[in-house]
């Protein structure tokens, strides 16, 4: 966080609270431009509830959100599309109505103010993330993948800096699985920065340079995937209390 | 669909539906008509809201009397021209949406809380043309009778009959414009999925907002013309249910969600009502109640209404007639 000169999105010192439960307690991070970060945690930890904090659904309790050094905490939702945050749905909401081009195109025209300029980008995303072959089927007939997809799809025909993903892996088979990856490794690479939810922890490995981990509400460990998974307290948040010293005692 | 053909059935059907007063129908019929046709325009007006948004209004009555008033009270104690008067309702329509709209909307109303508030407001707005002597009070308003053309008066119901046609003619035009456009996009988007809709940067109350202005001013110059043609409003007809039920019946049963919906459903609510009539007239309410049952089979059985139905027959009939015809040719 300390390499560039200003973050592309910091969070500050975040807390939010719902009722007496405290989802998000003072968490701070700093994401630079470029590269795929992930956000792991046990069930619980507030990874979603910090995507909907970043994304405008919700708004802190205490803390600040800075997104290019601006302040994004008054912004709703639709201020901070246009500002160039995204995000997917853990659960996906397509616009079950319409085509799956239509889906996308409603994205698209953020940017882009006229029909016939929508549908083109629309178009073109589609074929980026593999759905060019269903592109006038309606959304409600795809399958769980295609939906992902879609939900992909949608965020990034917004032309986003910044990408949440709110696990669009879950629900995928393996060979699906491998079907995305590149797909979303080819995201980075054309220049988005990728935030993502994930429990699916081969993909994590696999796609992130840099991981933090959210347990209760608190961030515990960040760093590079391989030092993270080996941290004591990152261990101890998923298996329990005590759980690094068996282990350790177990293998020697 | 090509831009022509979207347009050009729009402008066909008006058309056919323009040489109706030349076939020399009698005068009932023509007054059938332009009272479908009133139907038709308010109906579309709720479409745009109710069909493409998903905002069931239960209240449209509130903004087709805010037209019917604003006209006459504007005509009668100001002494406006009735054409600009007809301008002025409207825009007067498009501002009391607004302003309904503003207050449901930013606390989130949706749904059956939404068509509650709406209807809220119809009655109240009842309640206050009935008790108050600005608005004429219990009589309502009579506007003089003064037939000129400068004085949006005609001798001959055909005149009515094509300026309502008209009305809903353009309606039709600018329904398949917002088809086409952002704003239909993110209207309906909003209807699919809201919080979605939010997040790829849909304003959705900024969206609403011009979905109720706009619907409330279409539903306002029925309510203006309706005014135009019988020469009086009082708060039962300006305000009162009947309107608020078949400006929803309309879409509902002709197609939610569909440029011709409202048209359709019109037409068939009123033959239906008169052939209801002709039939069983002695039955008070007879009408209403086969209105009621035949709404809830639409519901029921057909969620795209009548225009739906036609274009499934069609679909089934083409795939029957298909088979043969490539025999023909092998």
């Amino acid at each position: 966080m300390a390499r560039g000169a200003t973050p592309l999105v910091s969070v500050e010192a975040v807390t939010k609270r719902f009722g007496g439960l405290v989802a998000v307690d003072g968490v701070t991070f700093g994401l630079d431009a470029g590269g795929i970060c992930g956000l792991i945690g046990p069930n619980g930890a507030g990874k979603t509830t910090l995507f909907s904090l970043i994304a405008g659904f919700e708004r802190p309790t205490e803390g600040r959100i800075r997104f290019r050094g601006q302040d994004m905490s008054g912004l709703p939702p639709h201020s901070r599309a246009l500002a160039g945050i995204a995000r997917t749905f853990q659960i996906v909401q397509p616009f079950a109505g319409l085509t799956v081009v239509e889906n996308i195109a409603v994205g698209a025209h953020l940017r882009h103010k006229r029909r016939a300029d929508a549908l083109a980008k629309a178009g073109e995303v589609a074929e980026r993330v593999g759905l060019g072959r269903e592109r006038d089927a309606q959304a409600a007939g795809l399958t769980v993948a295609g939906r992902k997809r879609l939900e992909l799809a949608r965020a990034l025909a917004t032309e986003p800096a910044l990408l949440l993903l709110d696990e669009v892996l879950a629900g995928l088979n393996p060979s699906e699985i491998r079907d995305i990856l590149p797909v979303i490794r080819s995201l980075r690479d054309g220049g988005v920065t990728i935030l993502m939810v994930e429990h699916v922890m081969q993909a994590v490995m696999n796609l992130c340079e840099h991981v933090l981990v959210l347990a209760q509400g608190r961030l515990i460990a960040e760093g590079e995937p391989r030092q993270v998974t080996r941290d004591a307290k990152v261990i101890e948040a998923y298996l329990g209390e005590g759980a690094a010293k068996r282990l350790e005692a177990q293998h020697g | 669909m090509s831009a022509a053909r979207a347009y050009g059935l729009i402008i066909g059907v008006v058309a056919l539906f323009a040489l109706v007063p030349l076939a020399g129908p009698s005068n009932t019929l023509l007054n059938g008509m332009v009272l479908a046709l009133l139907i038709a325009l308010a109906g579309s007006g709720w479409n745009l809201l109710g069909g493409y948004g998903g905002l069931f209004s239960f209240g449209h009555a509130a903004f087709f009397g805010t037209g019917a008033y604003a006209s006459a009270i504007l005509q009668s104690r100001y002494g406006v021209n009735a054409w600009a008067a007809f301008a002025v309702a409207i825009a007067i329509g498009a501002v009391v949406g607004w302003v309904i709209g503003f207050l449901s909307f930013r606390s989130g109303l949706r749904g059956s809380y939404f068509a509650l508030v709406t209807l809220a407001f119809a009655e109240v707005f009842r309640i206050i043309a009935n008790a108050s002597p600005f608005f004429g009070g219990a009589p309502g308003i009579l506007l003089k009778l003064d037939i000129r053309p400068a004085n949006f008066q005609f001798e001959s119901r055909a005149i009515y009959y094509w300026i309502a046609l008209a009305l809903v003619g353009l309606t039709m035009l600018v329904m398949r414009a917002i088809e086409r456009s952002r704003l239909g996009a993110y209207i309906v988007a909003i209807r699919e999925n809201e919080n979605a809709a939010k997040a790829l940067g849909v304003n959705s109350l900024a969206v609403k907002l011009k979905a109720i202005a706009l619907s409330a001013a279409i539903t306002a110059a029925a309510g203006a013309l309706y005014v135009q043609y019988f020469l009086l409003v009082n708060a039962d007809l300006g305000f009162g249910t009947w309107i608020s039920i078949d400006a929803l019946l309309a879409p509902i049963i002709g197609g939610l969600g569909t440029v011709f919906g409202p048209l359709l459903g019109a037409l068939l609510l009123h033959e239906l009502g008169e052939l209801t009539r002709a039939i069983a007239g002695g039955v008070p309410g007879i009408d209403t109640a086969l209105f009621g049952a035949l709404l809830i089979l639409v519901i029921a059985f057909a969620r795209d209404g009548v225009q739906g139905v036609i274009g499934r027959l069609f679909a089934r009939m083409t795939r029957k007639t298909a088979p043969p015809a490539i025999e023909a040719v092998s």
